[in-house]
């Protein structure tokens, strides 16, 4: 039976739909009210305050921190400044994906790992002959996703005007009153964004200084209806949905290399040995047979099959989580494997998975609509990922006082 | 239009937001555009301007329902900054201290009305999903040219949706209701339906706006229509507030223009259209300068367009008349006000969530009549049909901290006061009181609140944003000035009787509203026929 997060007391209490789901072993709110609606357009206009706790936390420490983490993951963390965050994935020794998470490198000789699932054995068990200490910190260290044009604003008006500054995948101690918490500008909505890592004894006095100086700036406890929207538009990947960890892959063609899921770039090859380095390096040599897409499924053509039917356009608001074939002419050469009506971009978007060869952007490809029963087909052209991608996500805050100096 | 030579292929007289919009299709296809507006900033109607420091008001329009959304992706308008909020209740509140309010949760809504009566609480979803079946049935209307017509008479439209669609295939039921919406009052058809006056009133009213009629004039029932016409996700949904204001998707649509190598002047008044045989050539500047284009394309109204810029010499007289005889009639105004806390409604104490919509001060459907009983005699309402709106509550960039825009869309104000229009600036601060004083029935306090004031009448809508007659749509939305004979039957495709001036704004098919639709489809006429 799944566990109440240390915001569960506050969550709980506010989310009158009693719409809940299972995330990780915890309760998680899916919407706060019927509709995720104004959750989502708190995200997208003011700020959205979602509970995150549920995702597994690993804090590595000791002289072999950088090394170690280099061996397991894809990516060379020794090179990853102090105060950085990185986003990447780690494999099975055939080159497979595991999962996908972020490390930020707080220390010399201190990283903290997430993952969406339980990694701990994992990393335990590849170990050996480092110097380090594993220490699983999922229960101790509860976390909240602040994020949204104004997340800014809430943040600075809580933890100070200092954290104004902080950059795109920076991460920064700071104090709200006598609680040391650490913020992170990363996020999972393709938005201007924070997550706020805070040991779980603080978790409410943190929630509760958030919300009240998030008032005056539109910020709402939003779900994981409103996460999931936002993060199609931002065209992000999620494991055990877009692909499936080589851990729970049944058969081969379950399997994934970095590359197919479109985590290609995060790959350092040319580098120490590192788990699936070899297999990787022959599939750079050789090309990987899937990619992953961003599709944008023409919304003309589909207003046509509903209206053949006499219906109107009827889309969920909700994303979806399927999987859906996806054709070359007659053939079937992928499947979408989420998607969402886009209300920011009024644009219909799934993200798929086809063979490499129709993976350039500006390929047409065809989506199955189901309308009124039938199965139908509807153009959808490749397009690049991220699909919305406002330049507030990135941008650095310019103080007054320096430009108008 | 060619881009061979250089020069440019076309000027977009005004920079409203279909001018921006015409231009940007036009740039977008390669061509070479020019826009010339008069005011110091884009938007016409659909404009935010910083009244007083730190309060960014949308000074005309309010709120956006019609935003074509495949205008909304073909420019790729979110990049340049275009946010719509929708809208999440509907708040009607009494003077005897009731109100009803009706929220995007149907269930909630239901509960509302059962208050009122509970019949009228089951209906209404059942109303709403007709409305929305024949929403989409004339919705190719607004995003396809006007029909070409078999006859003149406004019923003529009705044969047009009879035609296009399938109308036959309509279960009866719905080809009676759609007659009766051709014909019927917005007041009577609603009756057909409800008991309860709360509900009526507030839900009428949208068959009035901008126009010079009653809740019970014949025809406006079909403007209710249009209501739920508007589109919020392509999903067919009401209303919201663009983010930053209506200005906010002028500049969005500006910026895209932009992009795609368009080149816009403010403070660029336009005197008059070079017509050489019969052919425009180009511009005559205020200050006298010429500008040639291959193609002249006005974004002002028909009366503005051919009257002020054209000029009755080139024109011949029935056309002349034609265009004198479209009703532009203005009936409404505006009031801006800036607050130092959020207003507060004595019939919903502490409620600030019914307030993060629009506000209807309509409790009957008597009063709305009585409104426009002072107007037909000359004379603004005294008690007049208020649709305020409070959108710094959604929308913080607005205002200060914890201060306030409230934006208070006013009718009846006719332009044709009995003193005679050019008198409305002596009765504009009487009107602007007779505006808060009637808001103030309803929301106690307000007046200490207000820390500025704006009063739009009929004649600064005209005098400042060249609005003829100050009508907010270019020419009222009534159903014989619509489609095929908007703005003149035989010129609803964009032409004008002279060559090369074409016509984009509101006055043109499919009307008025920030819904760009005009713009575009002016546009793909011109490319359509450049191409040839
Ligand atoms: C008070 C008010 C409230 C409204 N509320 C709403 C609402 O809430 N929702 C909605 O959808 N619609 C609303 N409307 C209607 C809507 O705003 C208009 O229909 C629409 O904005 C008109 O756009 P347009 O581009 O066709 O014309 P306009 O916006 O009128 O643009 C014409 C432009 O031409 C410029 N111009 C005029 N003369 C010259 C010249 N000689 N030389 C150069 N430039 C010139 C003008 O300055 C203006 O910028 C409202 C209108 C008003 C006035």
């Amino acid at each position: 039976m799944p566990i109440p997060s240390p915001f569960h007391p506050r969550t709980s209490v506010l989310c009158t739909s009693y719409l809940w789901k299972e995330w990780a072993g915890y309760h998680a709110v899916r919407s706060y009210e019927t509709s995720h609606e104004r959750e989502y357009l708190a995200f997208r206009h003011g700020a959205g305050l979602l509970d995150v706790s549920p995702l597994c936390k690993y804090e590595v420490k000791g002289p072999d921190a950088g090394r170690f983490l280099a061996y397991v993951t894809v990516k060379d963390v020794t090179k990853l400044g102090l105060g950085r965050v990185t986003y990447l994935c780690w494999c099975d020794p055939r080159g497979h994906v595991l999962d996908d998470g972020t490390i930020t490198r707080w220390d010399d000789d201190h990283y903290r790992m997430t993952s969406a699932d339980p990694s701990y054995a994992w990393l335990h068990r590849n170990a050996r002959g480092f110097e380090v200490e594993i220490t699983d910190v999922t229960e101790e260290l509860a976390a909240l996703a602040l994020q949204g044009p104004n997340s800014r604003a809430v943040l600075a008006a809580v933890f100070g005007s200092e954290l104004e500054s902080l950059r795109f995948f920076r991460g920064v101690r700071a104090q709200a009153g006598r609680i040391p918490v650490e913020i992170t500008r990363t996020g999972y909505t393709g938005d201007l964004g924070y997550e706020i890592w805070i040991p779980a004894q603080h978790a409410l006095a943190v929630w509760d200084a958030l919300v009240e100086a998030g008032a005056a700036y539109g910020l709402l406890p939003a779900g994981l209806d409103a996460l999931d929207v936002t993060r199609v538009e931002a065209g992000f990947i999620l494991g055990g949905i877009d692909y499936t960890s080589a851990r729970k892959a049944v058969i081969p063609s379950q399997r994934s290399t970095p590359q197919e899921i479109g985590l290609g770039w995060a790959v350092g090859l040319e580098r120490d040995p590192f788990i699936g380095q070899a297999a990787l390096c022959r599939e750079a040599r050789e090309g990987a047979r899937y990619a992953m897409v961003g599709l944008d499924i023409d919304w003309d053509e589909l207003e046509h099959l509903y209206d053949a039917a006499d219906l109107p356009p009827d889309l969920s608001p909700q994303a979806w989580r399927s999987s859906i074939p996806v054709y070359h002419g007659v053939v079937q050469v992928g499947y979408a494997s989420s998607g969402a009506w886009s209300p920011t971009l009024k644009k219909n978007l799934a993200i798929a998975t086809v063979e490499a060869a129709h993976a350039p952007i500006g390929t047409e490809l065809a989506i199955e609509w189901t309308v009124d029963h039938a199965r139908k087909t509807v153009k959808a052209t490749v397009v690049p990922r991220p699909f919305f991608d406002p330049p507030r996500k990135r941008a650095n805050v310019v103080h007054e006082a320096a430009t108008s100096a | 239009m060619s881009t061979m030579s250089r020069g440019w292929d076309a000027i977009v007289v005004g920079g409203g937001h279909n001018g921006l919009v015409c231009a940007a299709y036009l740039a977008k296809a390669g061509r070479r555009v020019l826009v010339l507006e008069r005011r110091h900033v884009l938007g016409g109607a659909a404009v935010t301007e910083e009244l007083v420091p730190g309060f960014h008001f949308s000074v005309c329009s309010y709120v956006v329902s019609l935003l074509r959304p495949w205008i909304i992706r073909d420019l790729d308008l979110p990049r340049h900054g275009l946010e719509i909020i929708p809208l999440e209740a509907a708040f009607s509140p009494l003077p005897d201290g009731r109100s009803l309010c009706r929220w995007s949760d149907p269930e909630r809504t239901r509960r509302e009305i059962a208050a009122f009566s509970k019949r009228d609480s089951e209906v209404y979803p059942e109303f709403g999903k007709k409305m929305g079946q024949l929403a989409r049935f004339v919705k190719p209307i607004i995003d396809t040219p006007a029909p070409r017509p078999t006859s003149l008479s406004p019923l003529a439209l009705l044969d047009m949706v009879k035609l296009g669609r399938r109308f036959q295939d309509l279960d009866r039921d719905l080809q009676g209701t759609l007659v009766k919406l051709m014909t019927m009052s917005a007041a009577d058809m609603l009756d057909e339906w409800f008991e309860s006056d709360v509900l009526k009133a507030p839900m009428s009213v949208s068959g009035i706006i901008g126009t010079f009629l009653g809740v019970r004039s014949p025809g406006t029932a079909y403007v209710l229509l249009h209501h739920y016409m508007g589109e919020i996700d392509g999903a067919f949904r009401s209303w919201g507030f663009a983010k930053g204001g209506t200005g906010a998707i002028s500049e969005a649509i500006a910026d895209a223009a932009r992009r795609f190598g368009a080149e816009i002047r403010t403070e660029a008044s336009v005197a008059s259209v070079l017509i050489r045989h019969g052919e425009a050539r180009g511009v005559v500047m205020a200050d006298g300068e010429e500008i040639r284009a291959k193609h002249v394309v006005s974004g002002l109204d028909p009366h503005r367009t051919f009257l002020k810029l054209v000029g009755s010499d080139h024109l011949d007289e029935s056309f002349l008349a034609t265009i004198k005889r479209f009703k532009m009639r203005g009936s409404s105004g505006k009031v801006n006000l800036a607050v130092d806390r959020l207003p507060y409604f004595a019939s919903r104490p502490g409620d600030a969530t019914c307030l993060r919509g629009d506000i209807a001060i309509a409790p009957s459907v008597d009063y709305l009549e009585r409104a426009y009983d002072d107007a037909k005699y000359g004379d603004f309402s005294r008690r007049p049909f208020i649709n305020v709106v409070i959108p710094s509550i959604v929308d913080p960039t607005l205002a200060p901290p914890g201060k306030h825009i409230i934006s208070c869309f006013v009718q009846y104000a006719p332009y044709a006061i009995k003193e005679g229009a050019e008198h409305w600036p002596e009765r504009r601060e009487a009107f602007g009181d007779a505006v808060v004083d009637t808001l103030a029935e309803y929301c106690p306090g307000l007046k200490e609140s207000i820390l500025y004031r704006q009063v739009l009448t009929p004649w600064d809508l005209e005098q400042e944003f060249g609005l003829t007659e100050g009508n907010i749509f270019h020419g009222e939305l009534s159903l014989e000035q619509l489609a095929f004979q908007r703005p003149a039957a035989g010129w609803a495709h964009y032409k004008t009787p002279i060559e090369r001036l074409w016509m984009c704004g509101s006055g043109t098919h499919p009307g008025g509203g920030i819904m760009g639709a005009p713009g575009a489809l002016a546009a793909r006429a011109m490319l359509k026929k450049g191409g040839s």
